[in-house]
């Protein structure tokens, strides 16, 4: 309930619930949940045999999951012993993307610093917590989107037909799946499914073990070093022209783009921002360390770090733009603003008699979060376990009703129910 | 809604508390991105200035559904001609402030752009009060 940077979380019934408008599909409370609570939704992996061309969407992070004596080639054969036709690495895409940042660069009234909008769990964020800065993100699709799209041109050029393609995204990234679900920037997603990679890590590894990897497998696409290192943190930032920060981390994302917002002239040209520590190796679908999946990474992009793309990188205008991304403003109390600004110091008073230590005992993240839970009509001030003990001796609630409000939050099926009598 | 703030003079650490939290209130209340962004701005190179130039300062906000009024009072040596001090470019901030990013004499001419109105006053060796006032109609 804690871990959500957005205070998204409730406990009811014994319940995590996540308040929907406020999610931005970061999957920190997946990853920290102690009980397991939270499940990523996914799609069911016999879809991919609805289609005859079945093409798997690489990210380098799957690769860089895999002990270094497991080899790329064992690693795609196994997906092809799983069923996929075709195999395409998303990341050797990323030439095109940084064509699309090199066409935004230079123009004029664009807001600066421009901040990439790689991340989907960052551009959710930037919606839904900082509204003033949409303006401010890079309209270019991401790499997964434009590799999708430029492979499945190039199957259809080579005569296939659109609609016995099936285009399948493995990704390590909660608020990918998220995103191909309800898309932000894009009427519909591109890709036709997506694979949660912890699902499949184990699969393909235990395919590779036993020695029944489909053999001698290769990817599609000119994968380079810059490719390789774009998932991870400074991999865009590093490429960037002017001064560039990249930033790993939601809480550390969170706290800057606080500090962004009350300067008029950050004097910084480019952000890249990505929700998970150590970027998208420390996904919330990754089943290895992500310090380790970092090291591997590296050493494959020194491997083949002199080598060049082979065709001229080329952005498409009329597919690879986003379009505008609406802010989501979350933090409104009220629409009316005499409401609004009623509630607020309804809220400070509130705040005045709550213990102030978030214990979180109330089913709510914090004793600020209580208070708007209670202006908005979702939560009593009796459900503060300091002010109902004080409600109770003052005669307000009986014992039944503390009860009752009790089990309301943690539930009533808990086992030290029947255990204190 | 009323609150106010203490800022010390050389407290660059705790400048841009009061904006923060300002800042939070308003997104609270249906008011424009932009307009969040004057008020925001203002509030904070003002308290820029207390930690760069003051000893001590204090700040009242006070809210309502139509405008927030933010007034700034310092203790310090006060601005002898407030024409010059208006100009972009002019400062009196000292090296080791100018080093720390701050005081390339924009502070006060940002805040009144940033504010529909706004209204300054100095006593040379006693200190300076400001007045930002911006309405949050959209």
């Amino acid at each position: 309930m804690k871990a959500c940077p957005t205070e998204a979380i409730r406990v009811r019934n014994g319940l995590a619930e996540i308040m929907e408008e406020r999610c931005v599909d970061c999957g920190e409370c997946y990853k920290s949940c102690p009980v397991s609570a939270i499940i990523v939704e996914q799609d069911d992996f016999n879809e991919i045999f609805n289609f005859k061309v079945r093409v798997a969407l690489v990210p380098s992070v799957l690769i860089g999951q895999f002990p270094s004596r497991i080899t790329t080639e064992q690693i795609f054969g196994s997906l092809i012993t799983l069923g996929f036709t075709h195999i395409f690495e998303i990341d050797s895409v990323v030439d095109i993307v940084q064509e699309g940042y090199n066409k935004m660069t230079g123009q004029k009234d664009e807001p600066t610093p421009r901040i990439s909008s790689f991340c989907p769990a960052i551009l959710r964020l930037i919606q839904v917590r900082f509204p003033s800065l949409v303006e401010n993100l890079i309209r270019v699709k991401p790499p997964s989107d434009i590799a999708a799209l430029s492979y499945k041109s190039a199957l259809i050029d080579k005569g296939l037909s659109e609609d016995e393609i099936g285009l399948f995204y493995i990704t390590p990234c909660a608020a990918k799946i998220a995103s191909v679900k309800s898309p932000v920037g894009e009427k519909t997603s591109t890709v036709h499914g997506v694979i949660n990679m912890e699902y499949l890590y184990n699969k393909m590894l235990h395919i590779i073990l036993n020695g029944e990897a489909s053999e001698e497998q290769h990817a599609a696409g000119d994968l380079t070093s810059m490719g390789i290192l774009w998932s991870l943190t400074r991999g865009e930032s590093r490429h960037q022209a002017g001064r560039s920060l990249a930033i790993d981390g939601i809480s550390n994302v969170t706290h800057f783009l606080e500090n962004l917002e009350d300067t008029e002239n950050s004097q910084i040209d480019f952000l890249e921002l990505r929700a998970c520590d150590e970027s998208c190796a420390g996904g919330a679908l990754i089943s290895g360390n992500r310090f380790l999946t970092v090291e591997r990474l590296n050493g494959r992009a020194r491997i083949i770090q002199n080598k060049k793309r082979q065709d001229k990188a080329v952005f498409q205008d009329k597919e690879y733009w986003l379009d505008p991304i609406p802010p989501r403003p979350m933090m409104v109390l009220d629409n009316d603003r005499e409401e609004a600004l009623r509630k607020l110091n309804k809220i400070e008073d509130l705040l005045k008699i709550l213990p102030g230590i978030d214990c979180a005992a109330c089913g709510s993240p914090t004793c600020r979060a209580l208070a708007g839970d209670i202006v908005r009509g979702d939560a009593g001030p009796e459900w503060c376990v300091f002010l109902q003990e004080l409600y109770l001796r003052n005669g307000k609630i009986s014992l039944d009703e503390a009860d009752r409000i009790n089990s309301g939050i943690w539930g009533s099926e808990r086992e030290y129910r029947s255990q204190i009598k | 809604m009323e609150l106010s703030y203490d800022i010390g003079g050389g407290d660059f650490v705790n400048a841009g508390r009061a904006s923060s939290a300002v800042k939070g209130i308003l997104k609270q209340l249906n008011i424009s991105a932009v307009l969040i962004k004057r008020v925001v701005i203002a509030l904070y190179e003002a308290e820029v200035n207390v930690a760069a130039h003051a000893s001590a300062g204090k700040i009242s906000v006070s809210i309502t559904k139509d405008v927030i009024r933010i007034n700034i009072r310092d203790k310090g040596p006060g601005i002898a001609d407030i024409e010059l001090a208006m100009q972009e470019g002019y400062s009196t901030a000292s090296k080791e402030v100018r080093e720390m990013g701050f005081g390339a004499g924009m502070g006060l001419p940002n805040i009144r752009k940033n504010s529909d109105t706004f209204n300054i006053s100095s006593t040379p060796g006693e200190g300076t009060e400001l007045e930002i006032i911006n309405r949050l109609s959209n």
